[in-house]
């Protein structure tokens, strides 16, 4: 075919850059069970490691016997607090600031934690090995209920206190209690104080959003291998910040960084599970450098449920103010946070609840204060951002259901409430009362579209109806129409005030142009399932006009990739898809003058159109990238290095705040407690599109995740510490059975501050899923006098909802 | 979740799987599907040192149709929702397995398996006291039967000894309006409620009724006075409550992460209410 022939919409699509719903290249390998897992990862003479772990929530350890399990055939070493003392590795840093031990010293503060590790053969002798090992456990007084901690002399935390008794600093300032972690405020006190006080209207409510688990289909697992001869670490794991995960090990073991190569392979889900450092990683490193062998540790399901990673467990407060024609005038948010038996929340250093402070959601809110206090009970560490940047989860449920309140409050439509108070279009970019600066929105076509798309006013006829049918006996059935509009704060962070341990939240790209124009690209993230290597080729190839077939995307490798921070809060696409933007448009820049060169014009002369350079009003004078290419690399040329590559670390100037707008119209059977979503509608706003195809793919799984945490899922504990929930069989993950139809939908408001525009998606669907579930069960029974019922809305709770509403009488 | 090390036996006939039962005692168990042993073997909470395979063992695994249903004990829920003369003998049968697990399960689960094992969570156990089934075992010294409705003691007691094996359950081939009702919280639970009711219908009015409820105790619980407060009656909203509250005394849920008792006793009897008015409407 002659070049004429190809319209400039032919080379566009050609390329399958921005905007095009390019199939995911990684699914090939997926599909046919061909991906590389850390667990398919297999070494000569590799070892595996397990766990000895405490039955009790709370003990004291008296006695560690490992002679029988060292009898076990297979069994190679069993390592305990002890030995791992003089390395001083008994305890280790958590992403919080505070400290974790690595293995059981002199006590056990939950159920499931690691005691010692059984080094063998195979994971079967493993397994038999901690059978055998015998621990004298003293019981001591669990407590599960962080206000009963606050209160309880029973010190869990030995190192909490000071040498004359009275509570020593923590991590974040004084404690107010030898149980007490930090207390965390923003914004104005008083002036929020007096603002509630002297209110028209004051609505106040209490919520308790459960403790979750991430639950990724593959769980946590490492392979650490030391080589002794070349001194040199290498570190397989499901690394969600490989980058971070080298220089925290160098930090703690002492070996060298350039010593270090951690290797994130293939990763089955991360959803925040796979942030944290865990005892696996220190043992099997350990244990690698004392066998001089690969030693593999893979948590079982019930390990991952029970000990890495919980999510939530905040006891939220709420009073907020408004006119009695319902402007929203003061917010008061007091959280009590439960942490557990460590501090291990990964969250930006300086931010100790995360960005809790994005809780005044999509509303023009002038006043607002925000205190939260983490406390230390016999639960499991963690504390991590499970599908959703840091705590905004929480932040958007509370502010959600606190508008639904205030709405009955008013006895106003909950929708018209919103609309009242939403931040409007000419106030971005808007300072928050709690200090985000919100970088763009346009927060009422978005609602419109979606309340026209569900005929919003045609439901509430619908469900007048069915309350009168069902007061007069026609149906045991209950419609509930929830509704939600969040404003997520993602893409952390800027380097000013997003660390984690003191390292910078930049991320990177860095690429490569091969002579014969193909590319590969590596950046500092990490994909877990999001598609990187499909949409981050797309980007480039809409950057530098290359096919984003000729272009490979690698991650995870620290000894080929940039550093980076890593993949999680929705970061890769506002971080490292600006440093691959950036990047990009450095080799354009070169580009730009090889092809000036070529062409025998002045750089300014060309401009580039789609897959190449042109000179400006002469479009059949051109080079192709591909042409410049070959030439950067086989052309002598005048003041121009050869080569075609390009670096760039970026440092975001603000967050991004994808937005959007869901509707859940739910039956529920007001006998059996059984609900059934008829419809859900999804509208999300995350700036420029780049994937089509896997926004849509993102939406389904992130609400879907949002329906299983707000219908039933969660890590629940007995009195004793007991968790009751450590398989699957109680611990809710739906099937395919249970998910409803999704229709999606967007609106497109495009960062301005982000080289594409772009704002991230993978955790919108999860962080205004949840409450727009929930509001559909409370909006149901809204006309029977509910207010506040907390979630998980399983069969039981929704029956006892109805139960005390007298709906059973 | 690995289990202690244990003796794989997978004899060819019943004589090889009685002789290592004899041989073994409490130390050795038949597996038919696996799929209640092996993740108890997995948490370490059974401890089998001896583990007899029977899926080499023929003759276990065939359905016979007649006036009299016979099922083997190898037949697995899959099997019996692709066997269309026996759904259309014994509709009941297909209604229950399409809600036992998932398919994945069902390809593997047998009758025999979850009628055996005595875990109260099994639909099987009240189908068959429903029907009122009869097991065959055989042991050492040869083949008995067994009634369903005699064969529950408590949680994982059973009529069985620990040197027999389950071979097959059979029953009259039933009559009449049918249904399975189960409430779970998802695919692949067990219940919190489920309800096996068989109804026959004599002109308007209901002529016999059997009532069967399963997960509401530590056994199954076939409920004979259930069933009694429907017979005679034109089956309206008052007989229908009647049958239920009889139900509620037979029962004894606890609570668990399904919910309280209150809960429970209620959706018991919802459950019970909603099976009753669609076999009737079957009848």
């Amino acid at each position: 075919m002659k070049d004429e022939a190809v319209t400039r919409e032919d080379r566009v699509a050609s390329l399958k850059g921005m905007g095009c719903s390019r199939k995911r290249v990684e699914d090939a390998r997926f599909t046919q069970g061909k991906g590389n897992y850390v667990d398919d990862i297999k070494l000569d003479g590799m070892l595996f490691g397990d766990f000895v772990r405490s039955p009790y929530a709370h003990a004291k350890i008296t006695n560690i016997d490992t002679s029988a399990a060292m009898e076990v055939p297979g069994v190679l070493a069993v390592l305990t607090a002890a030995d791992l003392a003089p390395l001083g590795l008994h305890w280790m840093p958590t992403l919080a600031g505070d400290k974790q031990m690595v293995l059981a010293d002199g006590k056990v503060l939950f159920q499931g934690q690691e005691v010692a590790f059984v080094v063998a053969e195979d994971r079967y002798a493993a397994a038999d090995g901690i059978e055998a090992v015998e621990v004298e456990y003293e019981e001591l007084p669990v407590i599960v209920d962080p206000f009963e901690a606050l209160q309880s002399d029973v010190i869990l935390r030995p190192d909490t206190v000071g040498e004359d008794g009275s509570p020593s600093d923590g991590a974040h300032g004084p404690r107010k209690h030898h149980n007490h972690i930090f207390t965390w405020e923003c914004g104005d006190k008083d002036p929020t104080e007096q603002v509630i006080a002297n209110a028209e209207v004051v609505a106040e409510e209490s919520m308790y959003y459960h403790r979750t688990h991430p639950c990724p289909l593959e769980t946590c697992g490492c392979v650490a291998s030391m080589d002794k001869v070349n001194g040199k670490l290498t570190l397989w794991g499901t690394f969600q910040a490989p980058h971070a995960i080298r220089t925290v090990v160098s930090l703690i073991s002492g070996i060298e960084e350039h010593n270090i190569r951690v290797i994130s392979p293939d990763i089955g889900g991360g959803f925040g599970n796979k942030v944290g450092a865990y005892p696996g990683y220190v043992c099997s490193v350990v244990a690698s450098i004392v066998t001089g062998k690969p030693v593999k540790w893979i948590e079982d399901r019930m390990d991952n449920l029970m000990t890495t990673a919980f999510a939530r467990d905040y006891w939220m407060k709420g009073r907020i103010s408004a006119t009695k024609d319902g402007k929203i005038t003061g917010l008061h948010c007091h959280v009590t946070a439960d942490h557990g038996g460590f501090d291990a929340c990964a969250d930006p250093t300086k931010f100790p609840a995360g960005f809790m402070n994005i809780c005044t959601g999509s509303y023009d809110i002038p006043t607002a204060f925000l205190e939260v206090d983490g406390v230390y009970t016999n639960k499991a560490p963690g504390g991590v951002s499970y599908r959703c940047s840091f705590r905004v989860t929480e932040a958007v449920y509370f502010i959600e259901r606190m508008i639904e309140v205030l709405a009955i409050e008013l006895d106003m439509d909950a929708s018209e409430l919103r609309k009242i108070n939403f931040i409007k279009k000419e106030q971005f970019p808007y300072k928050a009362a709690l200090g985000w600066e919100y970088d763009s929105g346009d927060y009422h076509t978005a609602w419109d579209k979606a309340m026209n798309a569900v005929d919003y006013d045609g439901l509430r006829a619908e469900q007048k109806q069915r309350i009168e049918d069902f007061k007069a006996g026609k149906t045991r059935k209950l419609l509930g129409i929830g509704l939600t509009h969040f404003t997520e704060i993602v893409g952390a962070g800027p380097v000013k005030n997003c660390d984690i341990l003191g390292l910078g939240m930049f991320d990177s790209c860095e690429i490569r142009i091969h002579p014969t124009g193909s590319a590969i690209a590596r950046l500092g993230t990490i994909s877990q399932g999001q598609g990187h290597a499909t949409t981050f080729a797309q980007i480039l190839a809409s950057e530098i006009g290359l096919p984003a077939d000729s272009i490979t995307i690698e991650e995870g490798d620290t000894d080929t990739a940039p550093y980076g921070l890593g993949t999680y809060g929705s970061r890769s696409t506002p971080v490292a898809g600006a440093a691959t933007a950036m990047a990009g448009r450095k080799i354009r820049a070169k580009a730009q003058m090889i092809a000036a060169y070529l062409l025998e014009v002045h750089d300014d002369d060309v401009e580039f159109d789609v897959d190449r350079f042109v000179v400006k009003g002469a479009p059949e004078k051109f080079k192709t990238m591909k042409e410049i290419a070959f030439a950067a690399y086989n052309q002598a040329i005048p003041g121009i290095e050869p080569g075609l590559e390009a670096v760039s670390y970026y440092d975001p100037p603000n967050m991004t705040y994808p937005f959007g707008a869901y509707v859940c119209v739910m039956e529920i059977d007001v006998d059996t407690g059984v609900t059934d979503i008829r419809q859900f509608y999804a509208l999300d706003d995350c700036g420029t599109r780049i994937n089509p195809m896997i926004i849509e793919g993102q939406i389904h799984g992130g609400l879907t995740e949002a329906l299983a945490v707000a219908l039933g899922q969660e890590i629940a504990y007995d009195d004793m510490g007991n968790v009751k929930t450590g398989t699957l069989m109680d611990f809710f993950l739906p099937t395919a059975w249970e998910v409803p139809n999704y229709e999606t939908d967007h609106t497109v408001t495009p960062s301005p501050h982000h080289p594409i525009g772009a704002k991230g998606v993978g955790e919108s669907p999860h962080v205004g899923g949840v409450p727009c579930f929930s509001n559909a069960v409370h909006d149901a029974f809204r006309a029977f006098g509910l207010r506040q019922t907390n979630m998980p809305h399983d069969h039981w709770r929704i029956w006892r909802t109805a139960n005390e509403l007298g709906l059973h009488d | 979740m690995i289990p202690a090390s244990f003796e794989y036996h997978r004899p060819t006939d019943m004589a090889g799987v009685l002789s290592i039962l004899v041989e073994h005692g409490d130390d050795a168990r038949v597996m038919a599907g696996g799929h209640s042993l092996i993740p108890m073997m997995k948490l370490r909470m059974a401890d089998v040192p001896h583990l007899i395979d029977l899926q080499d063992v023929g003759g276990l695994a065939g359905i016979t149709v007649g006036d009299t249903i016979t099922i083997g004990a190898m037949v697995t829920q899959s099997d019996i929702i692709l066997h269309d003369a026996l759904a259309d003998a014994a509709p009941i049968l297909r209604e229950a397995s399409l809600q036992i697990a998932d398919p994945q399960v069902r390809y593997m689960g047998t009758v025999g398996g979850n009628v055996a094992n005595g875990d109260p969570g099994n639909d099987m156990p009240g189908l068959m006291q429903c029907l009122d089934a009869t097991f065959t075992v055989v042991g050492p010294n040869g083949e008995r039967k067994i009634p369903a409705r005699e064969f529950y003691e408590a949680a994982y007691m059973t009529g069985r000894e620990d040197d027999e094996v389950m071979t097959a359950v059979s029953f009259a081939k039933p009559v009449g309006g049918h249904a399975y009702e189960k409430q779970k919280r998802k695919i692949g639970d067990y219940a919190t409620a489920a309800a096996a009711v068989q109804i026959v219908k004599d002109g308007g009015t209901c002529a016999s009724a059997s009532i069967a409820m399963t997960n509401l105790s530590d056994t199954p619980v076939y409920s004979a006075a259930a069933g009694d407060a429907l017979v005679g009656t034109s089956v309206d909203g008052d007989a229908i409550k009647a049958a239920v509250s009889a139900m509620l005394n037979d029962i004894d849920p606890v609570e668990d992460n399904r919910g309280p008792v209150a809960f429970k006793r209620h959706v018991a009897g919802v459950i019970l209410a909603r099976a009753i008015e669609r076999a009737w409407s079957r009848a």
